[in-house]
């Protein structure tokens, strides 16, 4: 059931990049330009999902486990640390240079633009290198 | 500052925000897990175990999801990335190692991260997204031609 749940979470989750614009590099990039020609539409994407989302995990605090497995697997952290200010510096600066972050670019092989498996790729060894280097 | 207004594109991007944020939901009150692509990329590439599955599963979707959708309209396919190869590979690779470095993206962070009110997703969220403006401010202004 999992199996099923986590499919069609994904065949959601691509369509709505998709409908959102997310798999439009060019149309990230023109939301992360402040200061050019500022397109605010992917705002509208975060606000979108949050919207769902929000609730979402207010029910799930409320429950005691998901409808279909034993328990909610939720992050517990709540300090912060070098690692998750510098990784998402990093992240932050390859999207910028890109327009990709990770689903969108995964979504986008869809299409089978040469660029896009490229980046993937290079996505692919970035986290590997962060296992061997900075495991 | 120079804003598009294209309200058209704004309507297709909250119907896109509210099917990531139904997806989330369907993973989350399904099976418990947070919709973090690059826990699920990561985990399903480099960890042994049971949830091989239904990550290998989710990853199908998105791919098949982006895919549906522009054969439905294809004015919505995914367009081919703006910049050159250099740039790509090193954009790909800070991601990877940015995003598993920093547990999670703009989705596990942004959308799963925000709405639980993790103060870690909150810091991690508001650095990428300074760290993304900063980087395009440089390439685009500052060093004056977009690659």
């Amino acid at each position: 059931m999992n199996q099923l749940v986590a499919l069609i979470a994904g065949l959601l989750f691509g369509a709505g990049l998709a409908i959102g614009g997310m798999t439009q590099p060019e149309k990230v990039l023109g939301f992360l330009d402040l200061a050019g020609r500022w397109d605010p539409s992917l705002a509208f994407v975060m606000g979108g999902g949050l919207l769902v989302a929000f609730p979402a995990f207010a029910i799930a605090a409320r429950r005691s486990r998901p409808l279909f497995d034993v328990k909610f697997q939720i992050p517990t952290r709540r300090d912060i640390d070098k690692r998750l200010l510098i990784g998402a510096l990093l992240f932050g600066a390859g999207w910028g240079l890109a327009g990709y972050c990770p689903g969108p670019a995964i979504a986008a092989l869809s299409a089978l633009h040469p660029g896009t498996l490229i980046f993937c790729a290079a996505l692919i060894a970035g986290m590997w290198l962060q296992r061997k280097l900075a495991p | 500052m120079d804003v598009v207004v294209d309200v058209h594109s704004w309507l297709l991007s909250l119907i896109g925000g509210l099917l990531i944020g139904l997806a989330a939901t369907v993973l989350l009150l399904g099976s418990g897990r947070i919709a973090g692509i690059s826990g699920i990329a990561g985990g399903l590439l480099f960890e042994r175990g049971g949830d091989r599955g239904w990550r290998a599963l989710f990853v199908v979707g998105l791919i098949a999801g982006a895919g549906l959708v522009a054969l439905i309209k294809p004015g919505l396919a995914a367009a081919a990335p703006s910049v050159g190869v250099p740039w790509l590979i090193g954009a790909g690779l800070l991601v990877g190692f940015g995003t598993r470095l920093g547990s999670g993206c703009t989705s596990g962070h942004g959308i799963c991260g925000i709405s639980r009110m993790s103060p870690r997703s909150l810091i991690a969220t508001a650095t990428f997204m300074v760290a993304g403006f900063v980087t395009v401010y440089v390439v685009r202004h500052l060093l004056g031609d977009a690659p």
